[in-house]
């Protein structure tokens, strides 16, 4: 694995989109091609090095090649948009739509990201240690096939709006999260480890949610059937066990019909 | 203006009965002229090169309201799968299924395109409709406003009065300046604003108290009585369902005993568009099978009806329709998001994505059934390539169904990508066509006859001296044709030249100039009708929710019109 | 003798009542009398041969004070200001025709700029719900013809869109509905006890902000499912009696306002609205509609989606590609976060609406205010220009709240010199076009704009 180390030098004025900042984009290039690369700040198309220097080389696949981004990135949109393999390292914060559509390899942010972080995820992982605005794991504008698999790991709290037509793959909340998960979910796994605001499994049609402190305003569409006892991320608990949303549609499956899961921890 | 003289290709205008002779073409002025009659011309070489008529697309739905909802509602059809802005174009080009206007008139003419005919137009909406067109580019367009569930229409059909129909059907035609009488699901859409529909052609229309038969045969009656240059053009009922060819059959006897009386060159008295979506067996989804070839045998036999494809292409697309039961039907079926737009006297839309797989046995059957309609045509100049657009594909795939028809090998090769492959073989009959078929055939289906259904045909579709200079030319030698399908499909999806009004608008598949574009439509002289005026100021009095005054377009919306005159007075 | 003008659309809200009958002098200088309108449009169209009109684009000066200009150095200044700027946006079209929309577009394409309407801080939420859920609804007549159910959820009509109850919903004798009020039953779910409420058959108070969950409360009881005793303070008898009435329409319009899209969880209280409007289509026919604001709001949302698939919130600043998504690229968000550098407020007062946050962000840079009126955001502008007053003074085609194109009329001259939205733009674009020219002949030195800047 080589490493490429982009540090902010050069701080731009409005916003960087740096869709660009990938292993796939950084494989095979050597660091003076990596500096060429375009980032945009409004209408204006850059090369990477007018606002980042960079160190090192990309390794000769996506896999093979690790990106450590230095200085304050909390201006930097679309780090690892769509990245396939391979390793971002986002040393502070950064701003949105890190990890969108992402399908594999690891992205870790030592501080906070904004919003859209995640959104349409297929595979991989995305971990932040601090705090993520909204839309984490949601699905972009329309699109009714949400986050498909991999995993996204929030250590501080999440906003809301967290994995809107989930379909797949697992988020796991440390802190609290604020109104509005899984709606529309069809799919996958959200934990929350604090507490919900409220509007948990909106118009949900499936998948599973675990809420291990309190729900503030349940819905009504939601209806406890018994207590169980399960291994949730390594731990195992009990919970109450709800089914909904009861409001919306649900597939039948073998003669039997499909609710999604709510969990809290008693 | 500028001579052009388009040399030494291969021309086939089925107009003309040219069938693949090396010839040249000659331009002046916008027209087609007689090679003799140039002084100067610019000589493009067209040498080893496929000529024709620039395309004529008989029913796509590219402008209006319900295309705008499924433009508006869906933004991931856009996201990542929008082209990046050509450079030697105007506007950016956004969408995938759904284009922008400007996608769409750039698209259109890098196929060879140059006339579309908007397949519904919702008459309360038509200043809509004419904002977007004066948004497409290049291409010319026509507008149909929709008939077959219009109070008007239904009152006056219902106590047989053909006379009052025509005035207000002329009036109509000057008011909303559309083009021909569109009917889709005639009733139902009417019975849907009861959230009903109107299940068979005999079914009557909720308080109407007249059947969808009796208003399709009263609009052909006021269709032949005014003359119009396109027939009525049919959606028929229960589109889309298992069984539902023998409703198709018998919305298509409903046009016997009728004969053509206009001044165009039309001989049909009944286009029934998208054929495809009619033409199923069986009575559940299980069984659900093709009966393509019942229905294409019948409309073999019949010289006064023509018909279009309505393709399904296998692709993520976005149905739309003013049959609006069957949106709704459709979004009970795959759950996804459902725009519904009822207009009030008028009609109805629904717009519902649809994904087309080739996994999914029902689509890989509709798949078969709509290349069964093409290649069971014996006449191609009354079998139309469409797909409907977008309902059963985009018509940017129009190359690829060219490329199915042309191609038994392209079939099987699209055929090994089915899950159930032998499912669909066994209820269609696809497996067992050899046909291919040829260029001339192609624009029988692609310019020729559906300028000859339309009406249009001393204008469009062909390329004799006095018709508009509009020309396509593919990089296909009928002497040498590729082996490769995928080549053909090249060819058919980005034209090495088109002429549009005598001007160059694409070179080697790149538009590279915007000609205006012009707004068909079709002006009815009808003598004075009190009866039908005082309805129409009733009507508006009571019923619509704008003024009669605001109602009709107004000339300054119309954008660099070509009116078709029809005068019944004389 | 005056002349009076029947026929005319108004230009104050979406209802677009187009029956006004406009009495203008003489010389055609001055409306004398406008019939049918409701106070709020009466207003407009008198307000607009009142004294103060202002004639002439008028330019900060370094004294803080205006001075007047000609239009081509107006046109001249705003296209270098977006010539120049990295990430401009353009904001507002509440209040102009559909041919202004399609120019400004042109411009925002030309320019890379980001282009938004007022819908951003308005019916934004409403859109959000129609990408993720559909729309099922149709147009103000079939209310008027078919409904025997009426349900007003966080909207009050009977001050923010006068005429809205007399011609389409409540009272209107149509064909289906000649018996008019007395035929139709009137739900109106509201935490306040509006204006409206007092004409409804059932006012559900909901707790505010707890929109959401009395939709799914009606949701889950019309598939049968047991609901709590109450929700969103409604009792559950209350709530089982309305969803009968639903169920058992024959035609149903759900209206909904401010009220619902914009109180807590906004686009989300909209798609369960839709969800629940999906669901009783089970049983009969329902529709659903917003109370769109401004006479035109919706038409900025049709012209661009048929140019460019998004109705509002487009960042254009890519030049070749079309890019929206609200919450990034929304007018509030990107002045919030600082994220524009040159601001054109264009037939709106984004002065007025935005969080001062937004707008002090905003002020860093240059403003640019299109409008006919004084308005708060003319007063903070660098530069302002007059524009004539659509629907009173230029013509043109605009979506009422059901999207149908309304074709507007003018009934007098703009004030002489004055020229419209539609002109303005095209006069922009041809000087943008110029500016790039210029710049591909004389490489990249930048013809900056001359003028002051207001003080922040």
């Amino acid at each position: 694995m080589k490493t490429v180390t982009l540090t902010l030098t050069n701080p731009s004025e409005l916003f960087i989109e740096g869709q660009n900042i990938t292993p796939d984009n950084f494989a095979g290039r050597k660091a003076a091609e990596i500096a060429a690369l375009d980032v945009w700040e409004g209408k204006q198309k850059s090369p990477l090095g007018k606002y980042f220097t960079v160190e090192g080389d990309g390794g000769a696949t996506a896999e093979e090649t690790k990106i450590v981004l230095r200085g304050d990135c909390t201006r930097v949109k679309r780090i690892g948009q769509q990245m396939t393999a391979g390793e971002i390292v986002i040393e502070g914060n950064a701003d949105m739509y890190i990890g969108g559509w992402m399908k594999g390899g690891k992205i870790h942010v030592k501080g906070n990201v904004d919003s859209f972080c995640g959104i349409g995820m297929e595979g991989g992982e995305l971990v932040v240690d601090g705090n993520a605005a909204h839309h984490l794991g949601s699905s972009p504008r329309g699109e009714w096939r949400g986050m498909q698999g991999g995993v996204i790991r929030v250590a501080g709290n999440a906003g809301n709006d967290t994995a809107t037509f989930i379909n797949g793959g697992t988020i796991v909340i440390g802190g609290d999260a604020d109104i509005h998960i899984s709606t529309h979910g069809e799919g996958g796994t959200v934990i929350v480890k604090g507490n919900a605001k409220g509007r948990v499994g909106g118009q949900m049609v499936k998948g599973d949610i675990y809420v291990y402190g309190t729900i503030e305003n349940p819905l009504p569409g939601f209806s406890m059937v018994d207590e169980v006892e399960q291994e949730v991320d390594g731990e195992t608990a009990r919970f109450a066990h709800y089914i909904g949303d009861l409001g919306e549609r649900h597939p039948t499956s073998k003669g039997k019909t499909v609710y999604a899961n709510l969990y809290t921890k008693l | 203006m500028s001579e052009l003289l388009i040399r030494n290709g291969f021309v086939f205008d089925p107009l003309q009965g040219i069938k693949g002779d090396r010839m040249d073409i000659g331009v002046k002025d916008g027209k087609i002229v007689e090679t003799n009659a140039l002084s100067s011309p610019k000589t493009i070489d067209a040498a080893g090169m496929t000529v024709m008529a620039g395309g004529v697309d008989i029913h796509s739905h590219v402008v209006g309201p319900k295309v705008n909802v499924g433009r508006l509602f869906r933004p991931e059809d856009k996201l990542f799968k929008s082209p990046h802005k050509s450079p030697t174009c105007n506007r950016m080009e956004m969408g995938c299924s759904v284009p922008s206007t400007f996608k769409t008139g750039y698209d259109y003419a890098r196929m060879g395109y140059v006339f579309v005919n908007e397949a519904a137009m919702p008459p309360l909406h038509s200043p809509h409709v004419h904002e977007e067109i004066r948004d497409t580019p290049i291409i010319d367009n026509a507008a149909m406003p929709v008939f077959g569930n219009n109070w008007f229409t239904l009152e006056y059909l219902k106590n047989n009065e053909i006379e009052n129909n025509a005035a207000y059907t002329a009036w109509l035609l000057r008011a909303t300046r559309g083009f021909g009488l569109k009917v889709v699901n005639p009733g139902g859409s009417e019975a849907w604003g009861w959230g009903l529909n109107c299940a068979n052609i005999h079914e009557s229309v909720p308080y109407f108290d007249i059947t969808p038969a009796e208003i399709v045969k009263g609009l052909i009656e006021t269709n032949e009585y005014l003359g119009l240059p396109h027939s009525v053009h049919l959606h028929a009922n229960n589109l889309g369902n298992p069984g539902n060819y023998v409703d198709t059959l018998e919305s298509l006897k409903l046009a016997e005993g009728y004969a053509p009386k206009n001044d165009f060159g039309r001989d049909q008295v009944l286009h029934l568009t998208h054929l495809q979506f009619h033409s199923y067996g069986g009575d559940s989804w299980g069984n659900f099978e093709s009966r393509a070839k019942d229905v294409m045998d019948y409309v073999n036999t019949r010289d006064n009806l023509t018909v279009d494809m309505g393709q399904v292409t296998l692709d993520e697309t976005t149905t739309m329709t003013a049959d609006g039961p069957f949106e709704h039907h459709l979004c009970s079926l795959n759950h996804l998001k459902w725009a519904n737009v009822d207009v009030e006297l008028e009609t109805a839309a629904g717009v519902v994505p649809y994904i087309y797989s080739p996994k999914v046995k029902v689509c890989t059957i509709q798949w078969a059934v709509g290349l069964e309609i093409g290649l069971y045509a014996k006449d191609p100049m009354r079998t139309f390539i469409t797909t409907d657009h977008p309902n059963a594909g985009p018509f940017t795939r129009y190359p690829q169904v060219i490329t199915w028809l042309m191609s038994r090998a392209a079939r099987d090769a699209t055929m090994k990508t089915f899950k159930w492959l032998d499912r669909t073989i066994d209820a269609t009959s696809i497996d067992g066509i050899d046909r291919e078929l040829g260029l001339y055939e192609i624009a029988q289906m692609t310019r020729a006859g559906p300028a000859k259904a339309l009406g249009i045909s001393n204008t469009y579709g062909g390329l004799a001296p006095g018709m508009d200079a509009d020309i396509a030319v593919y990089a296909l030698n009928p002497e040498d044709m590729p082996s490769d399908p995928a080549m053909i499909e090249k060819a058919f999806a980005r034209c090495a030249l088109l002429v549009k009004d005598g001007i160059v608008t694409v070179r080697d598949g790149e538009v590279v100039a915007e000609p205006a574009k012009r707004t068909v439509w079709v002006d009815v002289k009808v003598p004075e009708n009190a009866q039908v005026q005082r309805d129409i100021y009733e009507h508006f009095l009571r019923h619509y929710s704008v003024k009669l005054d605001n109602y009709s377009l107004f000339e300054e919306h119309l954008h660099n019109p070509r009116v078709i005159e029809v005068d019944t007075t004389q | 003798m005056p002349k009076r003008i029947e026929n005319v659309g108004c230009p104050y809200c979406g209802v677009c009542c187009d029956d006004l009958v406009v009495t203008v002098s003489d010389d055609g200088k001055k409306i004398l009398e406008v019939e049918n309108a409701c106070a709020i449009g009466n207003q407009i169209f008198h307000h607009a041969t009142s004294e103060g009109r202002i004639k002439l684009p008028r330019l900060r000066q370094p004294d803080g004070t205006y001075k007047d200009i000609s239009y081509d150095e107006a046109v001249d200044y705003a296209a270098k200001v977006l010539y120049n700027a990295k990430k401009p946006l353009i904001y507002g079209f509440g209040s102009t025709n559909c041919e202004g929309m399609a120019a400004a577009a042109k411009v925002a394409e030309r320019a890379g700029a980001v282009l938004d309407n007022c819908a951003s801080i308005c019916h934004g939420s409403s859109f959000l719900a129609i990408f993720d859920n559909g729309y099922p609804s149709c147009t103000l007549g079939e209310t008027k013809n078919r409904a025997d159910v009426i349900v007003y959820w966080g909207a009050n009509p009977a001050h923010a869109h006068p005429r809205h109850m007399s011609r389409y919903s409540i009272f209107p004798r149509g064909f289906f509905t000649g018996k008019g009020h007395k035929s139709r039953k009137i739900i109106v779910i509201d935490p306040r006890h509006t204006d409206t409420a007092q004409v409804a058959d059932i006012h559900l108070q909901v707790k505010q902000g707890y929109d959401y969950d009395l939709f799914d409360a009606f949701r889950t009881a019309a598939r049968g499912h047991e609901i709590p005793a109450e929700v969103a303070g409604i009792k559950r008898e209350k709530i089982l009696e309305v969803v009968e009435i639903m169920k058992k329409a024959r035609f149903g319009t759900i209206f909904y306002g401010m009220g619902l899209c914009h109180s807590d969880g906004r686009n989300h209280n909209v798609d369960i609205a839709i969800s629940l409007t999906r669901d009783l289509n089970d049983y009969t026919k329902w529709t659903i509609m917003a109370m769109r604001g401004h006479y035109n709001i919706t038409g900025p949302g049709a012209v661009w989606s048929w140019q460019y698939g998004f109705p509002y919130c487009l960042d254009l600043t890519k030049k070749d590609i079309a890019h929206m998504n609200p919450g990034e690229t929304s007018s509030v968000d990107l002045a919030m976060r600082d994220e524009v550098d040159a601001f054109i407020n264009i037939g709106t007062d984004a002065g007025a609406h935005f969080p001062i946050e937004a707008v002090k962000h905003l002020k860093k840079h240059p403003w640019i205010t299109i409008d006919p009126n004084i308005c708060m955001a003319s007063e903070i502008s660098d530069l302002h220009i007059p524009v004539g007053i659509v629907g009173v003074e230029v013509p043109g085609i605009v979506y009422r709240m059901d999207n149908v194109p309304i074709q507007y009329r003018k009934v007098i001259d703009p004030p002489e010199g004055v020229i419209s939205d539609e002109e303005l733009f095209e006069r922009i674009h041809k000087r943008l076009s110029e500016l790039e020219a210029e710049e591909t002949a004389k490489g990249p030195a930048k013809a900056a704009p001359e003028g002051a800047r207001a003080e922040e």
